[in-house]
């Protein structure tokens, strides 16, 4: 094992990829020169040339589409979104084209493309900025959804991802890009739609992914004080979601907490509500509950982004709710 | 277009130097953490503003641009102790503390935002044109958007909407040279930002936006054709930014040279040096503008500071019109 930031294990994964595959380039705002935005291709540019790490204008539509062209005609590419909230200007090439290509030509066509980037939000950065848009694009047939929240899982998980011949919409965080973990030294992958128990407990399951389950593992330790025993579930692949594990999980502890930084409409949280109750109703001892983000654009002040956004205090209250204690 | 005497002079002295100091102010309590998320300023754009707003008619005329947006709305009649506690997130802000940095709006002296999608306030601007000519209004609208933000398809659009339908509006680029760490030449085969006017044949052309008297000419014939039914116009601002792009920005991509060789252009040294040349002020009477400019700093500062965060429930209050609306919970 080695101990890597988040970002490093980004450029690890795209760049032992694109060294086994001469078809992967890697393509964005700030990607080549920059290293970066946020520093996740640093080297890339010196590595693999201007040919293969390519800069662009910030012209989303115009990139993500040439992506999907390009895909159709050989290429697997990976294309970064500055953020998932920019990605807004070229999601209908995503949604109209990357998502429905092979079933509108019967199958003729691949469609091997990364879409990364960061999503959800990262301080105050207020309502343009601070958007998760994960249940968006798991609502659409055709894409495949990976949101890790460490290291380990983001190589393994993004390396599966560029070998996957569909789109995979692939979530990172501004705030994860400098944590540290360790991951394997070697090649290794982790199949898309696979969740993993970050934490064994038998008292209640939380299920969650990307950054915020942080907010989970904070609250358990808490909980664990006071003798209650938290289950975590990292989902990592949204979409392909694995409802098993979930499942598996619920019928031991028999309730279930469920925290994503989304809006509440509509969103994971309420999938993953409806498969259970469908799914495990009988071993079910509390109503499901379910922490998001305010039903609000996210606000800028400081004390109103609080409010608005999940924290562990939140998941300790839904623990004990749940737990009628 | 109006004439440019020494009032005006002393005029966009005082007020450049304000929004410059304003913004300098903004960066050191940033650095103290009580401005947070982005910060964008227009440090060394100035003459590309103090042009355009003396071309304006400050009565009906309208503008809106991008998030380098916080001392437009200053010289369009803003109170500025408004605009600095909207970045400390303050119930007094211009959006009692909903927007921040990129998101300054004011409705009562016409000013349209404030936008953080890059891109995303070119067709608004058209919009606001649109409005103005179904009502047959007589204002015009300034659109502002960066080099960078020429790169949208939404400028093509726009730009193909608003000849189309011959709207009142003038679409100003602010070229400082780069979007974030990528120069002109690196985002375009062709650099020449003024001649994407051409394929629509929109009226457009090159401006130096360091000098606020070539603005305010170019700008005061674009705003004429506007207001007197002829339609858009497209002008490329050749200007430089002096700060990184945001506040953390290590700047790899350009030289401290060529950042000072800008500085020698800076367009409130040139405008001081007419004011002095043409004796238009003693120096004395220079350092009194510099002293209320300090202070104005300050007491916008203070006003920041002492005003109160917003209260909890105005997370929901400003969503929607309807009251009671029921939003759906987040928490348990
Ligand atoms: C659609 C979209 N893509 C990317 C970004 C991230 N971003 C913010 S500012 C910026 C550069 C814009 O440069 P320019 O238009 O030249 O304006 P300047 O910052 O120089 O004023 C980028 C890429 C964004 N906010 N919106
Ligand atoms: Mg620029």
């Amino acid at each position: 094992m080695k101990t890597i930031q988040f970002r490093e294990a980004i450029a690890e994964a795209m760049s032992e990829e694109m060294r086994r595959d001469e078809s992967i380039y890697l393509m964005g705002e700030e990607v080549a020169e920059y290293n970066g935005a946020y520093k996740a291709s640093k080297g890339m540019l010196d590595e693999f040339g201007p040919r293969r790490v390519i800069d662009t204008p910030i012209s989303e539509l115009g990139f993500a589409g040439v992506g999907v062209g390009s895909a159709m005609n050989g290429n697997r590419p990976i294309i970064e979104f500055m953020t998932f909230n920019f990605a807004l200007v070229g999601i209908d090439q995503i949604i109209n084209n990357a998502a429905k290509i092979r079933q509108m030509s019967g199958g003729q066509f691949d469609c091997p493309i990364v879409f990364r980037g960061p999503t959800a939000s990262a301080g105050q950065l207020a309502a343009t900025h601070s958007q998760a848009f994960e249940s968006w694009y798991a609502n659409c047939p055709g894409l495949k959804v990976v949101v890790p929240s460490n290291p380990k899982d983001a190589k393994g998980l993004l390396k599966s991802a560029i070998r996957d011949n569909d789109p995979v919409i692939f979530m990172e965080s501004e705030q994860m890009y400098g944590d540290k973990g360790e991951v394997p030294e070697g090649e290794y992958t982790i199949p898309l739609g696979v969740a993993e128990i970050k934490r064994e407990g038998k008292d209640v399951t939380i299920v969650s992914f990307g950054k915020i389950i942080k907010e989970a593992y904070k609250a358990a330790e808490e909980l664990e004080k006071e003798g209650i025993e938290c289950e975590i579930i990292d989902l990592r692949t949204v979409k392909p979601m694995d409802t098993e594990a979930i499942l598996r999980s619920v019928k031991k502890t028999n309730r279930l907490v469920i925290l994503e930084e989304a809006w509440p409409f509509g969103n994971v949280a309420t999938e993953i509500t409806y498969q259970v109750q469908q799914k495990a109703f009988d071993y079910l001892d509390a109503p499901i509950a379910k922490i998001n983000t305010a039903d609000t654009p996210a606000p800028y002040s400081p004390v109103l982004l609080e409010e608005w956004l999940p924290n562990h205090e939140d998941v300790i209250r839904a623990v004990k709710k749940v737990m009628y204690k | 277009m109006k004439k440019i005497t020494k009032e005006v002079y002393l005029k966009w002295y005082e007020d450049m130097l304000f929004w410059r100091k304003f913004e300098d102010k903004l960066a050191a309590v940033y650095i103290q953490q009580k401005v947070r998320g982005f910060l964008h300023l227009y440090n060394g754009q100035e003459a590309v503003l103090a042009g355009a707003l003396h071309a304006m008619d400050l009565t009906k005329d309208r503008m809106i641009t991008a998030y380098r947006n916080h001392v437009q709305p200053i010289g369009m009649g803003v109170d500025p102790r408004r605009v600095m506690a909207e970045l400390y997130g303050k119930v007094t802000g211009t959006s009692k503390g909903m927007g921040g940095s990129m998101h300054i709006f004011s409705k009562e002296h016409r000013f349209y935002g404030g936008h953080g999608i890059v891109g995303g306030q070119i067709p608004l601007g058209a919009g606001l044109a649109f409005a103005d000519k179904y009502f047959k209004r007589d204002s015009v609208t300034l659109c502002y958007m960066g080099d960078g933000a020429v790169r949208q398809g939404s400028l093509h659009e726009s730009f193909n909407l608003a000849m189309l339908w011959q709207l009142p509006v003038v679409f100003i680029c602010e070229n400082n040279g780069y979007a974030m760490g990528t120069s002109v030449a690196r985002t375009s085969h062709s650099t020449e930002i003024w001649k994407l006017g051409l394929g629509y044949e929109m009226p457009c052309g090159p401006v130096d936006g360091m000098d606020p008297v070539t603005v305010a000419e170019e700008m005061s014939k674009a705003i004429e054709r506007a207001r007197s039914g002829g339609g858009p116009t497209f002008l490329e601002m050749k200007t430089y930014r002096y700060r990184g792009h945001s506040m953390s920005d290590a700047q790899h991509y350009r030289t401290k040279e060529e950042v000072e060789e800008y500085k020698k252009i800076d367009p409130i040294t040139q405008v001081l040096n007419v004011i002095k040349e043409k004796k238009y002020a003693t120096d004395d009477e220079i350092k009194a503008i510099d002293d209320r400019v300090k202070k104005l700093v300050k007491e916008c500062e203070k006003f920041a500071e002492e005003s109160d965060y917003p209260p909890v429930q105005q997370l929901y209050d400003v969503v929607y019109e309807q009251e009671n609306y029921p939003f759906v919970e987040h928490k348990i």
